[in-house]
């Protein structure tokens, strides 16, 4: 693999996470308990579009087939997604959802406030208006995971079992490969398995607060670095692809 | 009425005569405050209600861009429609009040919402027509007598006219594009062209609620005044893009300086008003359903805020 494969890689695995939270926050749009939630995650879901959309050109910068970003996020299929297991995981019920933003949230602010110093100036970028994204992404996410778990009995046990169930996919945040590995060495990208005791420190502090527990199992699934997916990412992109699919010709 | 009564009413008329606004603790007749709550409340279910057509095609956006740019509009609407339950609520009504009228239909949203967006071109339909139809209604309730339902509507105002824009250039696009986008698009103005018409509401000669509306400056201008300036100036921006209005009467008349154009199917209007129109059942079901199902994420919010406040006064 070159160095622009790899970066390219590199740069799809982020882009194409935000794409697919960006796919799974749109679909709360009019089903959200009260219109301030509503926005709220229309407007979280809006800037994961942007920030998937600035990884995608800075990944369509370096790609030998000269991609455009619309060409990657609507013309590559399931086993060419990179996206970690946790976005595409169905919004459920709002506990559901919640437990998923919170444990990504988490990670995510750590993540871009190491990326604040890549050696490569337009990612540098990314995480400097990122970060102040995830930020409040996260201040949303935490603070609703605390009301439900310290607000009435069935609300506590919704949002406990959503944590249980999304902890699966928690461990392929920190897992590194050889594209990883060399990216983070050349100082470009984040060496994520470091984030790893932060990550865990914090959201106990926030599940202690809102008198939860941390799960106590032990499963675990990975796969998307190798583009092995959960079987909800194939009708997402059935959906969010099928215009340009139909109509390869058009312009939109 | 006592003499008391009868001077407020004098007060209240004069200022209204005088273009200056009422505001929330002044004293309004209650006919008045009626017609308010009536129509802010219908405006702001419409910007709610409104989502869901929009909504339909967010995960369907052909492309990056076009995705960011409707995620955001959507976004703008269900604002509008908080800053307008905030208006209404100054008039004395609450939101859970407004909502419940909204669910046993008592309370009316824009008629346009019960009609499907089948089509990407659909969305591009929806933002040219119906926000170009909003707009032309909103800018002149800029001016309405009310202070805080005319500051919405200055707000609004600038919103909007970026969704239309949004919508044409959609429109623009499809129109110049393939011949299956061109006829998407045409699709798309033959079925909301109508309905788009039918925003402004019946001919003034049949308006039941213009009289006083008008009198006291909650409208300022009749339902057919607003149409014409939406036909005069949309059959234009159909022409650039080389669309045909699905009207064989469409004519400019030149004695007039407006465009002539066909009788409107008010059956049509009064089946859809009257909860037959295409979508009417689904929109008021999917917004029960998700209330219902968030009940107990309010409940939980409630729950959480009642024992903060405890441990403070503890």
């Amino acid at each position: 693999m070159t160095d622009k494969e790899r970066l390219l890689q590199y740069c799809l695995r982020q882009g194409d996470t935000h794409i697919i939270f960006g796919y799974r926050l749109g679909e709360w749009c009019s089903k959200a308990h009260i219109l301030e939630e509503d926005i709220a995650l229309t407007n979280i879901a809006l800037d994961h579009m942007g920030l998937g959309n600035a990884w995608l050109e800075r990944a369509a910068s370096v790609d030998s087939e000269k991609r455009s970003p619309d060409d990657l996020a609507y013309r590559r299929n399931e086993r060419e997604y990179y996206n970690l297991l946790l976005a595409e995981q169905p919004n459920g019920n709002y506990a559901n959802t919640i437990a998923r933003q919170f444990l990504f949230d988490v990670y995510s602010v750590l993540y871009y406030s190491e990326l604040l110093n890549s050696a490569d100036d337009t990612l540098a970028g990314i995480a400097g208006k990122g970060l102040k994204e995830v930020r409040y992404h996260y201040k949303h996410s935490a603070q609703w995971v605390v009301r439900l778990g310290d607000g009435t009995v069935e609300s506590h046990k919704k949002i406990q079992e959503a944590i249980d169930d999304m902890w699966r996919f928690t461990e392929e945040l920190f897992e590194m490969d050889e594209t990883d590995d060399i990216i983070a060495k050349s100082g470009v990208g984040v060496d994520v398995s470091g984030l790893k005791e932060a990550w865990k420190t914090q959201v106990s502090e926030v599940l202690e607060k809102a008198t939860l527990s941390l799960p106590d199992h032990n499963l675990s699934r990975t796969g998307s670095k190798t583009g092995v997916h959960t079987e909800h990412l194939g009708h997402i992109l059935a959906e969010m692809q099928y215009l340009p699919r139909a109509y390869p010709d058009a312009q939109w | 009425m006592n003499m008391n009564e009868e001077e407020l009413l004098r007060n209240f008329e004069e200022k209204i005569d005088v273009d200056q606004k009422i505001e929330p603790r002044d004293w309004m007749p209650e006919a008045y405050r009626k017609h308010l709550i009536r129509q802010i409340s219908q405006h702001a279910h419409s910007e709610v209600i409104g989502m869901q057509p929009e909504g339909n095609w967010i995960n369907r956006a052909p492309s990056l861009r076009a995705k960011m740019v409707l995620l955001a509009k959507i976004q703008d609407e269900a604002g509008h429609g908080l800053y307008l339950y905030s208006a209404a609520e100054t008039l004395g009504i609450s939101r859970e009040e407004m909502l419940d009228q909204l669910h046993t239909l008592k309370a009316k949203y824009s008629n346009i919402f019960n009609y499907p967006t089948l089509t990407w071109a659909d969305i591009g339909a929806v933002g040219w027509l119906v926000d170009g139809a909003a707009i032309v209604n909103q800018v002149s309730l800029q001016r309405t007598s009310y202070g805080p339902y005319s500051r919405g509507m200055i707000r609004i105002c600038k919103e909007e006219s970026f969704h239309q824009r949004q919508g044409y250039e959609i429109m623009a696009q499809m129109a110049q594009g393939t011949p299956e986008q061109k006829e998407m698009a045409q699709d798309a103005l033959n079925r909301f062209w109508w309905p788009s018409m039918m925003m402004f509401g019946p001919h003034d000669s049949n308006s039941p609620n213009t009289g006083n509306a008008l009198r006291w400056r909650i409208k300022r201008e009749s339902n057919d005044t607003l149409r014409q300036r939406f036909i005069d100036k949309t059959v234009q921006q159909a022409n650039v893009i080389g669309l045909t209005i699905p009207d064989p009467d469409l004519k400019w008349n030149e004695e007039r300086g407006h465009y002539d154009f066909g009788e409107i199917n008010w059956e049509e209007f009064y089946a859809v008003i009257n909860g037959n129109g295409p979508c009417n059942k689904e929109r008021i079901d999917h917004h029960k359903k998700a209330h219902e199902e968030g009940r107990w994420v309010r409940e939980a919010a409630l729950a959480y805020a009642e024992k903060q406040k405890q441990e403070t006064l503890v």
